[in-house]
C-alpha cells in the first residue's frame, strides 16, 4: 500500500528541507513564509477574538445587572470608565462599538482568511508559498498596525470610537478622539486584506500544482478565491467612506452631515448639504459582502472536515462551486436590506428584499449539499467533525432567521432589536467560530506534527454548545417583544420589556459559562504543541495535497513537488484498496 | 525555494504573477474612486436646487487643462520607456522613464499652486460639499500621483540593477509599474471633466 509507505520516506527529508539558517527575526517574527504567516494571523486572530470576548463580558454584567458595581475587577477600569466599579453609559458604548469591530475585522476575518487560508491554501494547491511572500509579510504587519491602532484607542481622551460598529454619521463625525482613531486603524485593516487578497487571488490562478485543474480543487480552496474578491472589491468603497468621515472630522467638510443639524440644542459648526445615508450606503456596500468574508471559509472549513470524516465525496461539489460563485456575485446587490429602516422608498425596497430572497437560494443549496453529504456515510466523530457537525444547524438557525430581515415589511418591527443580534451572532458565533475551531483541530497536525487531545476537544465542544446556545436563543425572545439593542440598561427602564428581562441574566451566566468552556481549549492548545500525541503526514487520512507534504511542512513545503491525479474527494471508492485515495496518488502508486 | 512565473508565463494561464496582481490593485482602485464618483452623484443630485457652483466658476480651467496634458504625455513617456527595455536600449529607458518622472512632478507643482490658491481665498473643504469632494477626489489623486512616481524613481535608480541579473523580470517590473502610471492618469481624464467643466 503506497499511501502509507510515502510517510516514513519523507522523515529523513524534511529534516534536510527545513535547514535553513534565517536568525530568529527573519524565521518567526519578519518571515515571508506563508506558514509562519498563518500561525501569526491566527494566533493574532485568536487573541483578539479573546479579547473581544473579554469586553462583552464585561457588557453583560451591566446588562444582567444594571448599574450595579462590578466586583473586584471593576476598579481596575478607572473613574472616568467605571467609577467606583459601575460603568458609565459612554464605557458601555466604547466596548459594545469596539467588541463588534475587533470580533469582525481583527478576529474573525484574520483568523478565517490571514490564518487557514494562509497557512491551507498554498498547501493545498501544492504550491511552495503565496505568490508573492513579502506582499504577505506586509500584508500581516498592517494588519497588526492597524490592530495596535484600535487597542490604542482605548487611552486617548474620550475613550476608544463609541458609536457602534458601524459608525453610522452624524453621530460618528461629531464623536471624539476614539473614531479617528477608529478610521485610521480601519484604513490599516482595509490595506491588509486588499495585500493579503490579490495575494490568495494570484497564488489559486498561478501556483496549481500539475494536474490540480480547477474542478480538482478543494471546496476550501473555493472558498477562499471568492472571499478574496469579495474583500479585494468590497472594502475600497469602506475606505472611501472612511476618507471621507475623516475629511468630515479633521478638515470640517459636510460629506455626511446635512444641513441644519443640531446638537445638543446648538447648531452644529458645520456647513451642512451632506447626507448622512451615504455613509450607511459606502458602509453596507462593504460590511454585506464582510457578512459572506466571514461565513464562506467557514463553508470551506466545514466542507474539509465533513468529506474526511464522512468518508465519503462531497455532495454536489460542483453545484457547491457554482453556488458559492453566484453567492460571491449576489452578496454585491443586497447592501441596503441594512437599510430599509432609513425612508430609502419601497421602490429601492422592493428591489433589495427580491436580491435578497435571491441570494438565500445559493446558501441553502450550500447548506443542503453539506447536510446530504452526511447521508449513507460511516461518520468518525472526531472532534474537528463534531464541531462542524454543530456549525449545520447553528448556520442554519442563523440563516432562516435572517429571512424576516431581508423582508422590509417584516424587518420593520425587528429593526436594532436584538433578534438582530440574535441573527448575526448565530451565523457568526456557533457558526463561524465553531467551523473556525474545527480547523484549528482539524489542521492542528498539519502545522505542528502532533494531534491534539480528544477529551479536551471534547470537554471543549460539548459545553460551549449548550452555553452558545443559551446566550444567543433568549435574544429571538427579547427582540420579538421589542427590546432594542444598544440600550446601556438591557431594558430595564422600558415597560414592555418587563417580560423578558429576566432573560438578561440567564445570558449573561451563559456567557460566562461559555468563557469558561473554552479553558479546556487554550489547556489542550498549549499542551499540545508539546505533548500531543505524535502523528504522520496524513493522520486523518485524508485526500487532499495538503497530507503530502511533510508535518509540519519545511520552508517550501514539499518534498517532491506534488501532482495532482485525481479529484479532491475520491473517499470510498470501489475496488480501491483503502477507504481513501489521496489526490497525489498517481494510477500505478494507487493499484500497486 | 522559487516561486514560479514570476517572470515567465504560466502556459495556461498565459499571464506571469505580477501582471494578474497589478490587474487586481487596479480593480481594487476602482473600486475606491469608483466610491468617491458615486458619491459625488448623490451629493450633486442631493444639493438643494441652485446651489451647486458649476467648476469652471470656482476651479482653474487653464490650469487643470495644462496638467491634463502633462499626464497625457507622462503615460505615452512611460510606454516608451518601457519599449526602450524591449529594444534593449537601457540608456533611452532612463531617459524616458526620467521624463515620466518629472512630468509628474510638474503635475504637483501645477496642482500645489491650485491648491494654494483655493486656501488663500478660504476656499476650504469645510466651505461646501463640492469643495469637499474636489479636495478628496483631486488629493486621492495626488497621493496616487506621488506613489507611483516613488515606484518609478525606484526603478529609475536603485531597482535598475535587476536589469543586468535579470532584464525580463525588470522589463515586467517597469511594465506594471506603467500600468498603475495610465491608471492615475486614467482617473485624471475622468477627474477634469467632472469637477472642473461639468
Amino acid at each position: 500500500m503506497a499511501t502509507l509507505e510515502t510517510a516514513p520516506a519523507h522523515e529523513a527529508e524534511h529534516e534536510h528541507a527545513g535547514h535553513e539558517h534565517l536568525g530568529f527575526w527573519r524565521q518567526y517574527v519578519f518571515s515571508t513564509d506563508h506558514k509562519v504567516i498563518g500561525i501569526q494571523y491566527a494566533v493574532t486572530g485568536l487573541l483578539f477574538l479573546f479579547f473581544g470576548f473579554c469586553l462583552v463580558m464585561l457588557m453583560r454584567w451591566q446588562l444582567a445587572y444594571p448599574g450595579r458595581a462590578l466586583p473586584w475587577l471593576g476598579k481596575l477600569f478607572g473613574e472616568d470608565r467605571m467609577p467606583g466599579g459601575s460603568m458609565l453609559p459612554e464605557f458601555y458604548n466604547q466596548l459594545g462599538a469596539m467588541h463588534g469591530t475587533i470580533m469582525v475585522f481583527m478576529g474573525v476575518v484574520p483568523l478565517a482568511v490571514g490564518g487557514f487560508g494562509n497557512f491551507v491554501l498554498p498547501l493545498q494547491i501544492g504550491a511552495p508559498d503565496m505568490a508573492f511572500p513579502k506582499i504577505n509579510l506586509a500584508s500581516y504587519w498592517s494588519y497588526f498596525l492597524g490592530g495596535v491602532t484600535m487597542l490604542a484607542s482605548f487611552f486617548v481622551p474620550g475613550g476608544a470610537a463609541q458609536s457602534g460598529w458601524t459608525s453610522y454619521a452624524p453621530l460618528s463625525v461629531i464623536a471624539g478622539q476614539g473614531q479617528t482613531m477608529w478610521l485610521f486603524g480601519m484604513i490599516f485593516l482595509i490595506t491588509s486584506s486588499l495585500l493579503g487578497s490579490i495575494n490568495f487571488i494570484v497564488t489559486t490562478v498561478q501556483l496549481r500544482a500539475p494536474g490540480l485543474s480547477w474542478f480538482r480543487l478543494p471546496f476550501f480552496v473555493w472558498a477562499q478565491l471568492v472571499t478574496s474578491f469579495l474583500l479585494l472589491l468590497a472594502f475600497p468603497p469602506l475606505e472611501a467612506a472612511g476618507v471621507m468621515q475623516l475629511m468630515d472630522r479633521l478638515a470640517g467638510s459636510s460629506f455626511f452631515m446635512p444641513s441644519g443639524l443640531v446638537v445638543s440644542g446648538q447648531a452644529a459648526p458645520y456647513t451642512g448639504g451632506g447626507n448622512p445615508l451615504l455613509w450607511q450606503h459606502l458602509f453596507w456596500f462593504l460590511a454585506h459582502p464582510e457578512v459572506y468574508v466571514l461565513i464562506l471559509p467557514a463553508f470551506g472549513i466545514v466542507s474539509e472536515v465533513i468529506a474526511n470524516n464522512t468518508r465519503k465525496p462531497l455532495f454536489g461539489y460542483k453545484l457547491m462551486v457554482y453556488s458559492l460563485w453566484f453567492l460571491g456575485f449576489m452578496s454585491f446587490v443586497v447592501w441596503a436590506h441594512h437599510m430599509f429602516f432609513t425612508g430609502m422608498g419601497t421602490t429601492m425596497a422592493a428591489f433589495f428584499q427580491t436580491t435578497t430572497m435571491i441570494i438565500s437560494i445559493p446558501s441553502v443549496v450550500l447548506l443542503s449539499s453539506l447536510l446530504l453529504s452526511l447521508w449513507g456515510g460511516s461518520i468518525r466523530f472526531t472532534t474537528p467533525m463534531l464541531f462542524a457537525l454543530a456549525f449545520l444547524p447553528m448556520f442554519g438557525i442563523g440563516g432562516l432567521t435572517g429571512l424576516p430581515l431581508g423582508l422590509s415589511a417584516a424587518d420593520i418591527p425587528l429593526h436594532d432589536t436584538y433578534y438582530v443580534i440574535g441573527h448575526f451572532h448565530y451565523v457568526v458565533a456557533p457558526g463561524t467560530l465553531f467551523a473556525l475551531f474545527a480547523g484549528i483541530y482539524y489542521w492542528f497536525p498539519k502545522a505542528t506534527g502532533r494531534k491534539m487531545n480528544e477529551f479536551l476537544g471534547k470537554l471543549h465542544f460539548w459545553p460551549s454548545l449548550v452555553f452558545i446556545n443559551g446566550v444567543f436563543m433568549p435574544m429571538f425572545i427579547q427582540g420579538f417583544a421589542g427590546v432594542s439593542r444598544r440600550l446601556y440598561d438591557g431594558g430595564a427602564s422600558y415597560d414592555f420589556a418587563k417580560g423578558v428581562i429576566h432573560w438578561n441574566v440567564f445570558m449573561s451566566i451563559s456567557a460566562w459559562g461559555l468563557a469558561l468552556a473554552q479553558i479546556p481549549f487554550i489547556i489542550n492548545f498549549f499542551m499540545s504543541i508539546r505533548r500531543g500525541e505524535k502523528v504522520g503526514d496524513n493522520p486523518w487520512e485524508a485526500t487532499t495535497l495538503e497530507w503530502a507534504a511533510p508535518s509540519p511542512p519545511p520552508h517550501g513545503n514539499f518534498v517532491t513537488a506534488p501532482e495532482a491525479y485525481r479529484g479532491p474527494y475520491e473517499y470510498s471508492v470501489p475496488g480501491h484498496p483503502t477507504d481513501f485515495t489521496p489526490q497525489f496518488l498517481s494510477a500505478t502508486q494507487q493499484a500497486g | 525555494m522559487e516561486i514560479p512565473f514570476t517572470v515567465a508565463e504560466r502556459p495556461d494561464t498565459g499571464l506571469n504573477n505580477g501582471k494578474i496582481g497589478i490587474w487586481l490593485f487596479l480593480a481594487s482602485e476602482v473600486m475606491l474612486f469608483g466610491a468617491l464618483f458615486a458619491s459625488y452623484l448623490m451629493m450633486r443630485i442631493g444639493a438643494a436646487p441652485g446651489t451647486w457652483p458649476r467648476g469652471d466658476s470656482i476651479l482653474n480651467v487653464p490650469l487643470a487643462t495644462v496638467n491634463t496634458v502633462v499626464l497625457i504625455s507622462s503615460s505615452v513617456t512611460m510606454v516608451m520607456a518601457w519599449a526602450s527595455l524591449k529594444r534593449n536600449d537601457f540608456l533611452k529607458f532612463r531617459l524616458f522613464l526620467g521624463l515620466t518622472i518629472l512630468a509628474g512632478f510638474v503635475f504637483l507643482t501645477i496642482k500645489f499652486f491650485e491648491y494654494s490658491a483655493k486656501f488663500h481665498h478660504g476656499l476650504l473643504p469645510s466651505k461646501n460639499t463640492f469643495l469637499a469632494i474636489y479636495f478628496t477626489l483631486t488629493g486621492l489623486h495626488g497621493l496616487h500621483v506621488i506613489g507611483g512616481m516613488a515606484i518609478n524613481a525606484y526603478l529609475w535608480g536603485p531597482g535598475a540593477k535587476l536589469w543586468k541579473t535579470d532584464p525580463e523580470h525588470f522589463t515586467n517590473r517597469v511594465e506594471n509599474s506603467g500600468l498603475f502610471w495610465h491608471f492615475v492618469d486614467l482617473v485624471w481624464i475622468f477627474l477634469f471633466p467632472v469637477l472642473y467643466l461639468l
